[in-house]
């Protein structure tokens, strides 16, 4: 542990916090390759930056390769059980809304098991961040199928082809009506640093989608557009207030056409003011739904920033609750509350 | 408190006790009744002990058996502990409600019949072939016939109400009968319409006058000769209110929490007979309080744990289908060993069983529902007012230990209510609460010498840095360990720190003789019954003994030794066994059970028997 672990930054003024303040002296047990390391990296990298003294950080994971995420962040960390850390971070955040709280999930753990808690954890806007990294198999339990699994995958629990119609997370999000919806790839570094900030700093449930490479059970899953040589042009980055152009030589767009997303080629009377204009604030999540369900090949896959608005947070309005109950009640008084309704003394 | 007219036609006599059973419809207001009669009860100053029985349903079809709801109190003017074995009052506001509660009625009890409900139609609904008012079937007791709903309705005729309005009045009515036929004072339930209804004042209005004209007709007519006194019991000097098991439960909680001085967080998913904690807390964030209404009870327990993480008291309520969904996440938190109370109203069971009645079948789960070796401290309540001193007791052994506990309690005592001597708030247990701040030599896991607990380090202290979580842990430094020698060291370890318990909980007295032929061992709410039962044996000159255990695990340390002063042991128990196979198994006796299982309480009565049998 550095000496930076003894600050707690009480004080004013900037926080000295490096990405060695957030790494742990136990041994990452990951397999070689795998995309949770850069994930994890890049999440070490963010967090100084976000300048929230260390002891506030609660990191809290259920099962599988991805909630292995907080014994290697030093920080609060709960490893809890399979699909339960958004109920657990629930506990967390409402009752010390002052701690900055992630559940890290995967796919198997948020969508299958733990769908439910997934779902109201996001109905509700804990202001907390969860992240899914995706790598559409059940890594830890060495390779079945998981809720992202393409139909027709085939697995050792599935020897004939998965039977399952996958989900996509970002519409079970948006369905639920999250506040902020992002999604990045393990290996843009850059990208997926600049998402993990945003949603921090997002006050509400912000939700990230990583797609993550299993190279063990699932390896290749993304390649065929997180490979530097089709990244530009098979994915297009969403940013606020910006064209939907993409491409590497930036000549392709996506349009609205009717009620209908389209993918065109700019020139030949197209320009870029044909073209839809990301609205990430919109309070009608209907387009970045739309926008979310863009899949290879007949549209690039999206990343980027989807959704982002504000609305009251669970933990503030429970918060907001109790003060509202102790100014119009007063503190309240063990004997008075023991002592009250219709009492009568025996002599 | 009205004149008594005490003409010659009228006698009043004075009795010790009463036991009133009211029964109609689940539209009829018979739990209000009882209630109003209850509360009224207790201002007077009789000991009293209740038993609502309220059907499933919300509204089983009018006038059917299944809907039939009741509500039974006994009073004295002595020390009672049980709401009585069988009435001696029935009153039936309709044929199912006679049919369905009849049999229970002592011989030669009154039996207070609204006739106006004896019609063709709820007959047929009650199963009856013939009208029981009329047939003779009912010789063997004394029946009072009243057309109560006419009786009600004329009462009210001029009044602005739809006949349906006035009509839910009746049970009021019955109550003000009951309350000159039995002495009681009719300001208490005014001061409560009053309150209850002042938004309202057309039924306010009807209400006041349907009590006062139940009370006059009950006075002037012919059919009561005869009205009873039951005096003030002799209840030990103090303060009192009259509280229900539930509410007491809340209250419990609450008092912890303060004399610990953390806040509370309650997490749960409504269930019968556990809601109304929910309730409760709900209504008290001016202490503090914060209470999350869960998507399930798995979500409420592992909100709870995270609450408890972050250094709140978490806790959750539930009843035994709750139970079985938490058991994973109760494994959790032994393994993270955070403080976190887990109350049980138990129920009938298995699987959703018979929501509205009571039960004590839960004590194994408590003991051995989760995976592994994963013991958990168990504490239950004996009577409604015991539920505070429990409720509080769970939470001193969660915090002093570093523990998930288990509260059970059960629907007779969280709906029963009894008079309730209040505490003085400075003269409650300590619990004693320090957050680990200090960085230097800290571990996770290290360990207190006396209790084994560990430090409680939450979230938000510079330098105390760590993860904790459900994989096996190393001793002392808390990192995940699958080391063949610390896994069974850690097992060993985490059942050590509940047998220690053992040396913070007081040991368990003796009723009676400390030695003789029979100890009788009873846990949870059967205590009013097994004590009264054991009282008249010892009054016949008998040799019985009872213990009643309020600790279930870790045992109290002098059990085993108390045990062995006996001839025979018998353990009563609302299950087919649970307590008796944990004593067997632990202490090598030949303990007898006696088992009933029928969502009722036991009957002095029974118990009685059974003793004699066993001398």
């Amino acid at each position: 542990m550095s000496e930076n672990g003894k600050q707690n930054g009480k004080g004013a003024g900037v926080l000295e916090l490096k990405r060695q303040d957030f790494m742990t002296d136990q041994e990452v047990r990951w397999c070689p390759g795998c995309g949770d390391y850069s994930i994890l990296a890049q999440t070490q990298k963010t967090l100084p930056d976000l300048k929230i003294p260390r002891e506030k950080f609660v990191f809290v994971s259920g099962i599988g390769c991805s909630s292995r995420f907080p014994y290697y962040v030093n920080s609060y960390g709960f490893h809890s059980i399979h699909g339960r850390a958004p109920a657990v971070a629930t506990g967390i955040k409402a009752a010390r809304p002052e701690l900055s709280v992630w559940v890290i999930t995967g796919d198997g753990d948020a969508l299958s098991i733990g769908g439910n808690h997934f779902m109201h954890a996001i109905r509700r806007n804990l202001d907390i961040n969860i992240i899914l990294f995706n790598n559409r198999i059940y890594g830890l339990t060495k390779g079945q199928y998981s809720p992202t699994s393409e139909f027709g995958k085939k697995t050792k629990s599935t020897p004939q082809g998965s039977i399952d119609y996958p989900i996509n997370p970002l519409c079970v999000a948006l369905a639920n009506e999250a506040t902020f919806v992002g999604r990045s790839i393990d290996v843009d570094v850059k990208h997926l640093s600049t998402v993990l900030t945003q949603a921090a700093n997002h006050k509400g449930v912000s939700f990230v989608e990583v797609f993550q490479n299993c190279n063990i059970f699932n390896d290749g899953a993304f390649k065929h557009f997180t490979e530097r040589e089709h990244r530009e042009d098979r994915t297009i980055n969403l940013e606020h207030g910006k064209r939907m152009i993409f491409g590497k030589d930036r000549n392709k767009g996506i349009r609205l056409n009717g009620i209908k997303l389209e993918v065109v080629d700019l020139g030949n009377g197209i320009t870029e003011t044909d073209l839809l204009m990301h609205d990430a604030h919109s309070s009608d999540p209907s387009l970045a739904y739309m926008l979310a369900r863009m899949e290879y090949p007949e549209f690039p896959v999206p990343i980027g920033v989807f959704h982002a608005v504000g609305k009251p947070t669970y933990d503030e309005l429970m918060e907001a609750q109790v003060q509202d109950s102790i100014s119009r009640m007063g503190p309240g008084n063990l004997e008075k509350l023991l002592n009250s309704g219709d009492t009568w003394v025996v002599e | 408190m009205p004149v008594i007219e005490t003409e010659n036609r009228k006698d009043l006599v004075e009795i010790e006790n009463v036991t009133i059973r009211f029964a109609g419809d689940s539209g009829d207001g018979m739990q209000l009744t009882g209630t109003q009669f209850t509360n009224t009860s207790a201002i007077l100053g009789n000991d009293i002990s209740t038993l609502p029985d309220f059907p499933a349903e919300i509204r089983a079809p009018a006038g059917s058996l299944p809907g039939v709801s009741g509500f039974q109190i006994n009073f004295s003017s002595r020390d009672i502990r049980t709401p009585g074995d069988e009435p001696n009052v029935l009153v039936a506001m309709n044929p199912a409600a006679l049919k369905v509660n009849l049999h229970d009625l002592e011989k030669g009890g009154i039996l207070i019949i609204n006739s106006d409900a004896f019609a063709e139609l709820n007959l047929k609904k009650a199963g009856y072939e013939k009208n029981p008012l009329e047939d003779g079937s009912l010789s063997a007791y004394r029946v009072i016939s009243i057309p109560l709903t006419e009786l009600n309705l004329n009462a009210l005729k001029d009044l602005n109400l739809g006949r349906k309005e006035a009509d839910r009045c009746k049970n009021f009515f019955a109550l003000g009968m009951m309350y000159w036929l039995y002495d009681r004072p009719l300001d208490p339930t005014l001061k409560w319409m009053q309150s209850k209804f002042q938004k309202n004042p057309v039924v306010l209005e009807a209400n006041v006058r349907a009590l006062r004209a139940g009370f006059n007709y009950a006075d002037t007519t012919e059919l009561f000769t005869t009205h009873y006194r039951v005096r003030k019991a002799s209840l030990a000097p103090g303060k009192y209110r009259n509280i229900t098991g539930n509410e007491a439960t809340a209250l419990g909680f609450i008092a912890a929490a303060q004399v610990a001085k953390r806040p509370l967080f309650y997490a749960s998913y409504p269930i019968t007979p556990a809601s109304d904690i929910l309730h409760e807390l709900s209504r008290h964030k001016n202490f503090g309080i914060k209470t999350f209404q869960a998507e399930d009870e798995i979500a409420a327990m592992t909100a709870a744990i995270g609450a408890s993480f972050a250094g709140h008291l978490g806790l959750t309520g539930t009843s035994g289908p709750g139970v079985a969904l938490k058991s994973e996440a109760i494994g959790l938190a032994v393994m993270t060993e955070l403080p976190v109370v887990i109350a049980n109203i138990q129920r009938g069971g298995p699987s959703t069983g018979l929501p509205t009645k009571t039960e004590q079948a839960d004590l194994l789960q408590a003991m051995f529902g989760r995976n592994g070796e994963c013991p958990v401290p168990i504490v239950a309540a004996a009577t409604p007012s015991d539920c505070f001193a429990m409720a509080f007791e769970a939470f001193r052994i969660a915090t002093m230990f570093m523990t998930p506990v288990f509260y059970l309690s059960d629907g007779y005592l969280g709906n029963g209510s009894e008079p309730w001597k209040l505490p003085k708030v400075d003269e409650l247990p300590n619990i004693d609460i320090e957050y680990r701040t200090e960085a230097e030599g800290f571990h996770p896991y290290l360990r207190n010498e006396a209790t084994l607990g560990r430090p409680w380090a939450i979230p938000g202290t510079p330098g105390l840095e760590h993860r904790i979580g459900g994989l096996e842990k190393q001793h002392i430094t808390g990192n995940v360990s699958y080391d063949p020698d610390n896994h069974e060291f850690m097992v060993r370890l985490r059942a050590e720190k509940v047998a220690r318990i053992a040396n913070f909980i007081p040991e368990v007295e003796v009723f009676g003789k400390p030695e003789g032929k029979l100890l009788v061992v009873g846990w949870g709410g059967t205590y009013g019954a097994i004590t009264s039962a054991v009282e008249v044996m010892q009054t016949r000159g008998k040799s019985v003994s009872s213990v009643h255990l309020r600790h279930l695990n870790p045992f109290p340390k002098n059990l085993g030794g108390v045990l062995s002063r006996f001839e025979k042991v018998l353990v009563p128990e609302l299950n087919l066994g649970q307590l008796c196979l944990l004593l067997r198994a632990r202490y090598l006796v030949d303990a007898i059970g006696f088992n009933k299982v029928k969502g009722h309480p036991f009957k002095i009565s029974e118990l009685v028997r059974k003793m004699e049998e066993l001398v």
